[in-house]
């Protein structure tokens, strides 16, 4: 009776499987509410809460202030880290392990220790708090994951191909972008996904860094304070929508990579 | 690879060495430069609502003896360690079954399942917990209908539900870096153990355990860092009912707007993650494949 062995562990992940889905799927069941409470009883489908969504201006401008951090920090973010991974996998610099420990260092602290220096350092040098100062700070916190994951996938299977340009007179910014980030296009494009999702979902930095114009998680912070509503319900089953999409492409890029390589 | 070196073809710029250096620019005028401003206004004092550039350990003094204060730093150890070790207990047991009883070509799809909820925005999975567990949330009203209690129980706005809204969170992200790890053990190690007679407990605990180690290590640092440094779950979950940390943090901002004292507490929560980072660094390595 060898199936018999399996039920603990079918029961056990059947369990851990509700626990993970469970505030997932009251999220986004209580935002088709037909009533004016995100809790049981359910009532509808009915979409007024999306329609609500969609006309409060805030909230849009929110959005729009999010998807517009997120893009542009997160390609600087990646270009950055593109240039240092390409010094640092393809040069012999001194201090190349300072180096790489400096780049990766953000990583270990958190992103309330960042905001707070930011805050602090602009405050005291009289710049003040603005969605800009916000992508400053999203682009310390993924360039060092960009550089991680850029650097990761620079093989040393693509040297020979560069070298070969090099040898046909390309100079070394023109074999940078002519060959290798031609190559390395689903490594960048997933590492701007990663970086876009954790910019487009962080708050703390942008909660402390922003002032009139906010991004979308900071407005919803807001929007708690009054209460509970479905239309919180709705907004957050849209922008786990939007992460979802980013992180698949994401993950598709990176299988699809490895594949070819075989 | 055999690997020569050559001389530049062309002399002059040699764009490829100086690549790195906006990213070290960017890092040292946004990250570290920040980092040690920090560190001096935790010197400095606030007189009149003007900074002073004094050097004197008054607020550190202040923030240590302030009960509330340390209590709150207490807290937020107590609350990471907890959340972190459930988690690795939770974890493990899934990443287990998924590396070792689920079928290879179901394993890819199970994993990515299992994450998902993972991208749910930060504020918005804290306020899906909270509609979960309030007095007339989802369990409330399920234990309620089938009369195993009469009246709700009061789940939400205490460290229990703090803890339990990280366990959701670092349950996933440790079941990945677990899972990442276990798939990695041969499995000719168990075998040969099984082969001179070992029993499957033993196998477990002489071969798998202490070889999944590092992954275990990976993501227990991961979350503990996040936990200790995060304001939303406790602010969304925890309700008024104990300060943690970074709480007392934005309290001193917000409020106060008292930034000396602000850089203490943050200087204080940086040593305690520096001293975590230190625990944890030989697994923490960056290799390039």
């Amino acid at each position: 009776m060898s199936w018999l062995r399996q039920v603990p562990s079918a029961c056990y992940m059947t369990l851990a499987f509700v626990f993970i889905y469970l505030p997932v799927v009251v999220l986004v069941l209580f935002s088709f509410q037909d009533g004016l409470l995100p809790v049981p009883p359910f009532q509808g489908p009915s979409l007024q809460w999306y329609e609500r969504m969609f006309d409060n201006r805030r909230l849009m401008e929110a959005l729009l202030n999010s998807i517009v951090v997120a893009t542009l920090s997160s390609a600087v973010a990646t270009l950055l880290g593109f240039l240092a991974a390409h010094t640092l996998a393809r040069k012999h610099i001194r201090f190349a392990g300072g180096a790489r420990y400096l780049l990766m260092a953000p990583i270990t602290v958190s992103y309330l220790i960042i905001g707070m220096g930011l805050l602090v350092t602009f405050n005291l040098l009289g710049v003040s708090r603005s969605l800009f100062v916000v992508g400053i700070g999203h682009v310390i916190i993924n360039l060092p994951l960009c550089f991680a994951i850029i650097f990761s996938q620079m093989g040393d299977h693509q040297k020979n191909i560069e070298r070969t340009a090099h040898d046909l007179g390309a100079t070394d910014l023109q074999t940078l972008v002519l060959i290798t980030a031609p190559i390395m296009r689903p490594t960048l494009f997933a590492a701007f996904c990663i970086a876009a999702t954790l910019s487009w979902d962080e708050f703390i930095i942008a909660f402390l860094l922003s002032r009139f114009d906010v991004t979308l998680p900071v407005t919803i912070f807001e929007m708690l304070r009054a209460g509970l509503t479905p239309e919180v319900n709705a907004a957050g089953t849209v922008v786990f929508a939007i992460s979802i999409t980013m992180v698949s492409i994401a993950i598709l890029l990176s299988t699809r990579r490895k594949n070819n390589n075989g | 690879m055999a690997e020569i070196t050559r001389p530049p073809i062309r002399g002059g710029f040699d764009f490829s060495r100086w690549a790195i250096v906006p990213a070290i620019t960017i890092t040292v005028c946004f990250f570290i430069v920040p980092l040690v401003i920090m560190l001096l206004v935790s010197f400095w004092q606030r007189i009149g609502g003007k900074l002073e550039a004094t050097w004197t350990l008054a607020n550190y003094e202040k923030f240590f003896s302030r009960s509330y204060l340390v209590d709150a730093l207490f807290n937020s150890i107590e609350v990471a360690l907890v959340a972190t070790i459930v988690s690795v207990l939770l974890a493990y047991p899934l990443a287990h079954i998924l590396a070792y009883r689920v079928p290879q070509r179901w394993q890819r799809f199970a994993l990515i399942l299992a994450v998902l909820p993972f991208w749910t925005s930060y504020v918005v999975r804290s306020y899906s917990w909270l509609l979960v567990l309030s007095d007339n949330g989802i369990i409330n009203v399920a234990l309620q209908s089938i009369g195993i209690i009469d009246q709700p129980l009061s789940m939400s706005y205490n460290r229990g539900a703090t803890v339990l809204g990280f366990v959701h969170f670092f349950t996933m992200l440790l079941t990945l870096t677990i899972y990442a790890n276990l798939v990695q053990i041969s499995p000719s190690y168990r075998r040969a153990a099984a082969d001179l007679g070992a029993s499957n407990l033993q196998v477990f605990l002489r071969i798998t355990l202490p070889l999944s180690v590092p992954g275990i290590a990976v993501g227990a640092f991961i979350a503990f860092v996040i936990t200790i440094g995060d304001f939303i779950t406790p602010q969304i979950l925890g309700g008024n009912t104990e300060l943690l940390i970074p709480q007392a943090i934005m309290l001193q901002v917000a409020r106060a707007a008292n930034f000396p004292m602000a850089s203490v507490m943050s200087m204080t929560l940086m040593a305690v993650v520096t001293i975590t980072y230190l625990a944890f660094a030989k697994y923490l390595k960056m290799d390039r494949g």
